[in-house]
């Protein structure tokens, strides 16, 4: 690959706690991701998995090491951005476990937040979000309560609030595990298919073995360090 | 997108059960404000109702309304005959027991001579007192119609007029009758009791013209400052003007008012503010998870901050409205009088907003530590 990594880490290490508490997170972890795939993070539980996507998401302080997001160094020994929630809201789409969805927000209103939070008028955030819902297939529900909605459809409208403001880097924790296998498959289908058409990188960390086919690159972690990386290829 | 709104609205029963407790908390509060206001109003309003410009009273003392001042009631012609008065009548005031339709009332009655000053000012239904006996004029808030019979002492009065708004500082309806029928309401003896006291006094009958004041208006260019002074002057006679006349109600009886009032408007403030920091509290601790995954998304803390304080004060301005809606539409049915004044309004719609901002600290604080990492926690 020719094109520059939108995710670069170098030699990122993460502790929490001293002494006899101390836990290494991560361990002189290295990484890139390209635009246009979909990376994977394995391992067991407590390996990091988590802890190196919340440094990727700047959200956690790593304690050593620099990170280059989409180009911008952003991080070289400290935060070189003081302002890391824009540097979020215009980098960066997050994807949870739960969906996370507002509950007080319906289906478009939840995506139209994230674009209104990054400056533009409401009647635009809202074009946005049925665009968007309509590009996931849930633009029928664009009127529903969270809590009305299914568990995909859920994480569908949670992805397109990801989307909202067209971010190069797609953090992913365990976006499947509250859903059935069928589901799952969709929805990394559709993360597929956002990482391809948007030129995105996609990272998701997962422990769902029914998944791992639908990776461009898995990365397994242990104690904090990549241990291997397994490429699938595709045609 | 006001994300304040849109959340209030998700609970919008929670809120608004809470709008109306505190708007009945608010309510009191401004019909405290209004009773105060009513206090004022009702306790000058007799001193008013005398339409005097100087009070002549009992040597050393500062009148019928702070303390007990009697003087001889021919020294009204004495002062009328003074330079500079206009007119001067001798007025006296007692409080008296009556019973009307079964019922146990206190009056303030007001001994007043006809067409001089002191006697009622503006009647609003009927006419004033005009024969010399046994007529009264009531206040509205005594609950006497006109034309109706009440018994003072021994003797049945014939209510001929209505005033309304005067009550004495106690919250006692006024009445007023003639001077002659008060001062005998006041010294007439059981006729047993009278006739001893004939006996005593070696046949003369004991004076009963006694009054409590002189009410005096003088004419146009005299200062009631300088006439005031000059009457002190005389033997056994102290003279307040109006304005030294209400001062001194203000001091006795306002003053003690309002530092009760004070006291009580300020705990129930400090309630209300406590009522609105919980919930606000909680209804913010309820939207931990939103506000880490607002954080995560990126939204500065401005925007937080805005959504708690925005609840905080849509809670009071709303609570204030319904608590003063109720209250105005209330008004009529309290046992006191209460005015509301716009100015009394717009402080404590002013001292609400604070209170509210206050009560968001804490909602705030709590806000502004949640870590956008726990939105990531299953
Ligand atoms: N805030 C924290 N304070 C202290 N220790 C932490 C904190 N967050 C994570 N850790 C520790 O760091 C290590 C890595 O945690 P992390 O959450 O990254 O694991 P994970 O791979 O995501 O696990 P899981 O699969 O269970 O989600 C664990 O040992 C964990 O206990
Ligand atoms: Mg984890």
């Amino acid at each position: 690959m020719t094109t520059q990594p939108v995710v670069e880490i170098r030699g990122i290490s993460k502790h929490f706690g001293e002494g006899l508490a101390r836990v290494d997170a991560l361990r002189d972890v290295s990484l890139d991701v390209f635009p246009g795939t979909v990376i994977g993070l394995r391992g067991p539980s407590g390996s990091g998995k988590s802890t190196l996507l919340n440094v990727i998401g700047c959200i956690l302080e790593p304690n050593s090491g620099s990170m280059r997001l989409s180009g911008e160094l952003v991080y070289d020994g400290k935060w070189l951005r003081p302002d890391l929630r824009s540097l979020r809201l215009e980098k960066i789409g997050f994807i949870f476990q739960s969906h996370n969805l507002l509950p007080f927000l319906n289906a478009w209103e939840n995506v139209a937040v994230a674009r209104t939070l990054a400056g533009a008028n409401l009647a635009q955030a809202k074009e946005r979000a049925l665009e968007l819902l309509t590009y996931l297939g849930v633009e029928r529900r664009q009127d529903a309560m969270p809590g009305e909605l299914s568990g995909g459809e859920a994480q569908r409208v949670a992805i397109a609030r990801a989307l909202a403001n067209d971010p190069r880097i797609i953090l992913a924790d365990e976006p499947t595990a509250a859903l059935d296998s069928q589901r799952a498959g969709k929805v990394m289908d559709l993360l597929r298919k956002v990482a391809a058409e948007r030129d995105a990188a996609v990272i998701v960390v997962t422990h769902d073995e029914k998944i791992f086919d639908r990776f461009d690159q898995i990365h397994s972690l242990r104690d904090g360090v990549i241990e291997g990386t397994a490429e699938n290829r595709r045609p | 997108m006001n994300l304040a709104l849109k959340d209030i609205r998700h609970n919008l029963g929670r809120f608004l059960l809470t709008c109306l407790g505190l708007s009945l908390l608010l309510g009191i509060v401004l019909a405290m404000v209004g009773i105060y206001r009513g206090l004022i109003l009702e306790s000058l309003g007799l001193v008013r109702a005398a339409g005097a410009q100087v009070w002549v009273v009992e040597g050393d003392t500062r009148g019928p309304f702070a303390e007990a001042s009697r003087l001889p009631g021919d020294m009204r012609e004495a002062v009328a005959a003074q330079w500079g008065v206009a007119a001067a009548g001798g007025v006296s005031y007692q409080n008296v027991e009556a019973v009307h339709r079964g019922v146990t009332k206190r009056l303030m009655v007001v001994g007043a001579e006809i067409a001089r000053p002191g006697e009622a000012l503006s009647v609003v239904e009927g006419r004033p007192v005009l024969r010399s006996h046994y007529e009264a004029v009531a206040d509205r808030s005594a609950g006497l119609a006109l034309g109706e019979q009440i018994k003072l002492g021994r003797y049945l009065f014939t209510v001929v007029g209505l005033t309304r708004n005067l009550v004495a500082s106690g919250g006692d309806p006024v009445v007023f009758i003639t001077l002659r029928d008060a001062q005998k309401l006041q010294f007439d003896l059981t006729p047993a009791a009278a006739r001893r006291e004939v006996v005593r006094s070696g046949g003369a009958s004991g004076t009963i013209d006694t009054v409590n004041a002189i009410v005096v208006r003088l004419l146009p260019g005299i200062d009631p400052k300088r006439f005031a002074q000059d009457i002190v002057r005389w033997k056994h006679l102290a003279a307040l003007t109006q304005d030294d006349q209400e001062a001194v109600l203000s001091r006795s009886v306002i003053d003690r008012a309002r530092r009760q009032i004070g006291l009580f408007t300020t705990l129930l403030l400090c309630v209300s503010t406590v009522i609105i920091g919980l919930i606000i509290y909680t209804m913010t601790i309820d939207k931990k998870k939103s506000i880490a995954t607002l954080k995560l998304i990126g939204a500065p803390d401005r925007h937080i901050v805005g959504l708690i304080v925005q609840q905080a004060l849509a809670m009071g301005v709303i609570s204030f409205l319904a608590g003063a809606a109720l209250i105005s539409a209330g008004q009529a049915y309290f046992p006191r009088r209460v005015v509301l004044q716009p100015e009394d309004a717009a402080s404590l719609f002013g001292i609400v907003l604070v209170v509210c901002l206050i009560a968001s600290a804490l909602g705030v604080r709590t806000a502004l530590r949640i870590d956008p990492a726990s939105a990531l926690a299953g």
